[in-house]
């Protein structure tokens, strides 16, 4: 690979914004058919250095050369035209327009009338075939189809542009283990046709198991540009946080909390379940306890924990709450009874970009005291104070729009929101998604210290290891119901979750949603 | 690579999805379905309750009569299908024809003189253009100002009506032209305004269905922030649908004033409201990205023959034809939102 | 809200950064021509009842009703809607209140009977707004727009297409009357405008109208009561509309149901857009709409001074707009922020986002 020429080059590269340099001096290479992972943490300059070649930003000093050319990039649509795709990490394709379209826009086929549609849905099938995605029909609406399949989509929209880079920027997040292979295959298959990869991912596994060659990125300087077998993952990780982290290690030897399931729990619901969700349940939860719930993306946590809180209403079942029944259809109603949720989506529903920090962090205190009676603004400020350093929030300034903070900061503060209205029951739905090892690692610590404070906590993550290293007892749940309960401990591994999800497949000969079944271990 | 769907896709029973698929498009185009039904609906009591509708007549001068509307309308998908809106049709409609017609009386050309009107709606949409595309004014309120500036224009040129010359060119647009001879009066009729307006609907079914800027209108509408990411020709689409709808708008202002024969400051007052209606009528969703221009034709032909039927009627007082109008409105736009509640599930 | 003892200079520069700073200078400007024209326009004189009278006392009337429907508008604005039949609420407001008062007693009881009349009213139609947008979940502007072209509808056929005129000096008094030497009619606004404007900052009313404003999910999810919180915005924005329809027809005890209200819920989008409120929800300012809304009211004085046709008014009205606009747009501010730190810093704050 070394011997062929880069085809693309970025050299001396800086990029400054107000306040901050995101970019200083950082040189990039990348090699026709090599997948290249750029790695670093949050705030490293990885999605600079990425918006920086796709045209998004523009680059203060250093040169940009494609194919040993140098480029002005001005714009996606200059990126585009020198070769470069980009498939971020929420699909970017238009839900309202049909597969073949989103595959071909911009490239639909011209005919004597205008576009030729019949040539343009034969041409978006047979690049849909190239990657192995012959089963998809054209004519079909995009919106139908899981979020996986649109990702690839996605890819095959780059192929129509005879792309000769493709960056991926954390394609991988919200997938399971089996699209994550499926997108694997596909990016095999493309680099194997010449195509030069770029791919981003919080994942240590994913990147090990797809790249060739690793660049790292600390703090907006380039740390070294490594072959993937040269680097263990301990020096990587060294490497990105620039030093020795026991704060890894520390997490695998899982505090032995008791599990108190004698006692009555906190919060029980027998057969809680809402149609086209989740299929009815019976869930114990009590005081001091982890619970996870594992599963793989759609078969049901989600919206298990949605329920719980009131996120969505249940159209059926009971709730309990401390032995009294409880109505818990809003989250409003659920904060009232000391339940909080953290949402999986941190954008969209956790954060409120354009308020501050210290009002992110109080929101749902005040909701939950109604707006006329206002928290003074003494107490806001020794919550807000609390919170920050509790949980080490980078920068400490409260009146900060949020947005300006990292991800695992963001996550931090809506973590302190939920603390705040100091909740019985806290459910944490991917709390660690997307953010970086050092601030994952801290918050994983702050949710074992909470529950040895005594609060009840239903963890979710798409990371098994996690799940498991996490909970005290874990509810599998698969196609939208709950097929096993076991309690955590030496014996369950990630592993052992898999087949217990595997073996569950091979009885499920009806493959009908609607079916209930009580099983439990 | 067949296990590539996700386990709860895999789950459903194939009939039931073969059946979605089915029922799916059919949903998009449902709202525009109800619009054609109510059309037939309408004509259908019509006739029986007060008879003449389905005549020959009737039916022409319904086009005739809304010829400008259904052009209005054209425009105004455009725009919506973008996520957009366009307020100032109404206005630029006063300004173009009160201009148009004072330089006819002036001793213009009056060719081109009609060219002129188009024009002035192509400036006014071009000014909207760059405000929205390239100051990031919010379309409602960069539209609102170009609404309050054609207004007080047109006021300023003239508050009387001024009337075209019975002899010019431009009243010949309005003309009447007996295509079929019926019996006694119920003879099919045009005039060349409605053959604009109908030339003007299959070119804007071609641009949407059948150019790269027509589906790239409908991709900035399904998702701006994705279009610009796919190298789409955002800015240049979004300045291209409001020069659209303003020139659209002059070229109405061209078909009106030749039927009528004059034109006055306050003419066209709350016919953006109109044009609006008509769209959302004909399935056209206001938060852009699905919509069909004949759809939109259709929800003009309906709110015409309401008109036609309140003034059959005679007891229907005419201040009430607004609340119908606002009632039809928010019937369709119920019948939207149960339309994407059930494609959501 | 503003500057804490910092000092005035601290206070003045404070001012300057606000939106509706500009909104102060066009009224300036506006006046300033007025003055050129006429070195007297300003002249406030003394009538013989101690009452004020003058250009500027009629402006301050004028403003009155934009300034009741541009508070409303302004926290509907906020949390992300619009209301577009505070116009049609006003002559609906205006007819049930002469249709009343033609046919009772020229009491003072029959001016509160026709108060409250008004107070139902504009509240059922606030409601039916707040209906559909929080409850069955339409957009606010195909919403209100219903209620827009039913409203007038309706006022006709309550007042069965006749301009209703009545008599009650009460009723009357409300907008031609003075208190202090100052219109009644201002009075009121400028105590709703105020009473408004604690109520939302004193209380955490104004966080949680921005939080639905923002991100309508996000806030659900912290425990908002959205539906609850949108259902009162418009129907507070319905009385306030109702309130000013009065105001709009006290004046000369007759409602002109095709022009009574016509066309003012622009106006009062308009004030809301100058006060710095962006139209997208979220952070809004009240002082700014009552700014936005006497920079509206002097521009229609300003026009009919200057000898235009009324009119005409509304291309003025563009030309504020277009004005305030482009002052406000990210483009011609980074070359103004260009020419004055000659290139030193970057423009344009560019948001930092996580790698």
């Amino acid at each position: 690979m070394p011997e062929s020429l880069p085809i693309v080059e970025m050299v001396g590269i800086s990029i400054s914004f107000p306040g901050v340099k995101a970019l200083d001096d950082v040189g990039f290479r990348l090699f026709p058919g090599e997948v290249h992972s750029l790695m670093g943490e949050n705030g490293a300059g990885k999605s600079t250095l990425i918006k920086a070649l796709t045209g998004v930003y523009k680059i203060d000093e250093g040169e940009i050369r494609i194919a040993g050319e140098p480029r002005r990039l001005g714009g996606t649509a200059d990126a585009q035209s020198a070769g470069i795709s980009t498939v971020y990490q929420e699909v970017n394709l238009c839900s309202n327009l049909t597969i073949g379209e989103n595959v071909m826009l911009g490239h639909e086929i011209k005919g004597a009338a205008g576009i030729n549609w019949r040539a343009t849905h034969r041409a978006a099938r047979e690049t849909l075939e190239k990657l192995g995605l012959g089963h998809l029909d054209p004519k079909q609406s995009l919106a139908t189809l899981p979020l996986a399949v649109q990702q690839l989509v996605a890819i095959s929209r780059s192929m129509v542009a005879k792309s000769k880079v493709l960056i991926l920027d954390e394609p991988t997040s919200s997938l399971d283990a089996n699209e994550v292979e499926q997108l694997f295959t596909v990016i095999r298959r493309l680099r194997d046709q010449g195509v030069a990869i770029l791919f981003v991912s919080h994942f240590l596994d994913q990147v090990y198991a797809i790249s060739d060659r690793l660049t790292v990125l600390r703090n907006g300087r380039f740390e070294g540009e490594y072959r993937t077998e040269e680097l263990d993952r301990a020096r990587l990780i060294a490497t990105m946080i620039g030093k020795d982290i026991a704060t890894l290690k520390s997490l695998d030897a899982k505090a032995s909390r008791r599990v108190r399931s004698d006692e009555p729990p906190l919060y029980s619901a027998k057969g809680i379940g809402r149609k086209g969700a989740i299929s009815e349940v019976d869930i114990d939860l009590h005081r001091g306890e982890v619970v996870g719930l594992a599963g793989l993306l759609g078969s049901g946590r989600t919206e298990l924990a949605r329920l719980i809180y009131g996120a969505d209403r249940p159209d059926s079942g009971e709730v309990t709450l401390d032995g009294e029944k409880a109505e818990i259809t809003t989250p409003a109603k659920a904060l009232a009874r000391h339940i909080a949720l953290s949402s999986e989506n941190r954008r969209d529903e956790g954060i409120i970009r354009d308020l501050s920090v210290r009002e992110n962090l109080v929101l749902a205190v005040q909701a939950r005291r109604g707006w006329a009676r206002p928290l003074p603004r003494r107490e806001q400020d020794a919550l807000v104070e609390k919170y920050i350093a509790a949980l080490g929030v980078r920068p400490a300034d409260p009146e900060r729009p949020i947005r300006l903070l990292s991800g695992g900061n963001q996550q931090k503060v809506l973590l302190g929101r939920w603390l705040a209205t100091e909740p019985e029951l806290l459910i944490l739905d991917e709390p660690t998604r997307g953010i970086d090892v050092g601030a994952k690692a801290e918050i994983q610590e702050y949710v074992a210290a909470l529950a040895d404070d005594g609060l009840a906590v239903v963890f979710i993550s798409s990371e098994l290891e996690e799940v498991v290293r996490q909970s005290d007892r874990i509810i599998v749940l698969k196609d939208r119901r709950k097929i096993a309960e076991i309690e955590g401990g030496h014996g369950v591994s990630a592993d052992s979750i898999v087949t217990i999800i595997a073996e569950d497949a091979l009885g499920d000969e009806r493959a009908d949603a609607v079916v209930r079944e009580e099983v439990t271990s | 690579m067949s296990t590539l769907t996700s386990p709860s896709a895999e789950a459903a029973p194939t009939g039931i999805r073969a059946l979605a698929k089915r029922v799916t498009p059919q949903l998009d185009t449902l709202p525009t379905a109800a619009a054609v039904v109510i059309f037939v609906g309408m004509i259908v009591y019509g006739e029986a309750a007060y008879g003449r509708i389905v005549q020959f007549n009737t039916l022409s001068n319904l086009l005739i009569n809304n010829a400008h509307l259904v052009i209005l309308a054209v425009g105004l998908t455009f725009v919506i299908v973008t996520g957009g809106i366009d307020l100032s049709v109404g206005a630029v409609i006063a300004i173009s024809s009160v201009a148009g017609v004072m330089l006819i009386n002036a001793g213009w050309n009056p060719w081109l003189a009609m060219l002129l009107m188009v024009l002035i709606g192509t400036a006014f949409g071009t000014v909207s253009g760059i405000l929205i595309q390239y100051f990031h004014v919010q379309p409602f309120i960069a539209t609102l100002a170009m609404m309050f500036l054609g207004r007080g224009l047109a006021s300023m040129l003239s508050t009387e009506p001024e009337r075209v010359p019975d002899d010019s060119p431009l009243r010949s647009l309005g003309e009447q032209l007996k295509i079929y001879d019926g019996p006694k009066v119920n003879d099919i009729v045009l005039t060349p305004g409605v053959l604009i307006a109908a030339a003007v609907v299959a070119a804007a079914f071609f641009m949407l269905h059948r150019t790269r800027t027509g589906r790239t209108v409908y991709a900035i509408g399904g998702s701006e922030q994705s279009a610009a990411l796919m190298g789409l020709p955002v800015a240049k689409t979004k300045m291209s649908v409001y020069i659209i709808s303003g020139s659209l708008a002059g070229l109405a202002a061209v078909v009106y004033t030749a039927r009528l024969g004059s034109a006055q400051n306050i003419t066209g007052i709350g016919w953006e409201l109109d044009a609006i209606a008509a769209t959302v009528i004909g399935g056209t969703l206001l938060t852009g990205g699905a919509g069909f221009v004949l759809g939109s034709v259709v929800g003009a032909l309906v709110l015409g023959l309401m008109n036609v039927l309140i003034t059959r009627d005679g007891g229907i007082p005419p201040e009430a034809t607004t609340i119908i109008t606002g009632g039809i409105l928010l019937v369709f736009v119920l019948l939207q939102r149960a339309v994407l509640a059930r494609r959501r599930e | 809200m503003s500057a804490n003892a910092r000092g005035p200079v601290e206070a003045l520069k404070g001012l300057v950064r606000r939106q509706y700073f500009w909104g102060i200078v066009a009224v300036a400007l506006l006046l300033l021509v007025n003055l050129v024209k006429d070195p007297g326009y300003l002249a406030v004189s003394i009538g013989p009842s101690g009452n004020l009278a003058g250009n500027v006392i009629d402006i301050l009337r004028a403003a009155a009703p934009v300034i009741l429907i541009a508070v409303g508008m302004c926290l509907v604005v906020a949390t992300g809607g619009i209301d577009l039949s505070v116009g049609s609420v006003m002559v609906v407001a205006g007819a049930v209140s002469m249709e009343f008062l033609k046919d009772a007693p020229d009491t003072v009881g029959s001016t509160f009977t026709a108060l409250a009349l008004v107070i139902a009213v504009s509240a059922a139609l606030g409601a039916v707004n707040g209906v559909l947008v929080s409850v069955v979940g339409l957009q606010p502007f195909i919403s209100t727009l219903v209620i827009m072209l039913a409203g007038r509808g309706l006022a006709k056929v309550i007042t069965g297409g006749q301009n209703t005129a009545a008599t009650n000096e009460t009723f009357r008094w409300i907008a031609n009357g003075y208190v202090f030497g100052l219109p009644v009619v201002f009075l009121l606004a400028l105590l709703v405008a105020v009473g408004v404007g604690l109520l939302v900052r004193r209380s955490a009313l104004g966080l949680m109208l921005e939080a639905i404003g923002m991100d309508a999910k996000a806030a659900r999810l912290a425990g908002v009561n959205r539906r609850a919180l949108l259902f009162t915005v418009y129907i507070f924005g319905g009385v306030l509309a109702g309130f000013a329809g009065v105001f709009a027809t006290a004046s000369v005890m007759t409602v002109d149901v095709s022009r009574t209200g016509y066309q003012l819920e622009l106006d009062a989008i308009l004030a809301v857009v100058i006060g710095g409120t962006s139209l997208a929800g979220g952070k809004f300012n009240i002082t700014g709409a009552v700014v936005g809304a006497i920079l509206i009211a002097t521009l229609d004085k300003t026009v009919v001074f200057l000898g235009v046709s009324s009119s005409a008014t509304p291309a003025f009205k563009a030309i504020v707009i277009v004005a305030l606009c482009l002052l406000q747009s990210e483009r011609v501010r980074r070359v103004f922020r260009q020419r004055r730190a000659a290139g030193t810093a970057r423009p344009a704050e560019r948001e930092v986002v996580a790698a």
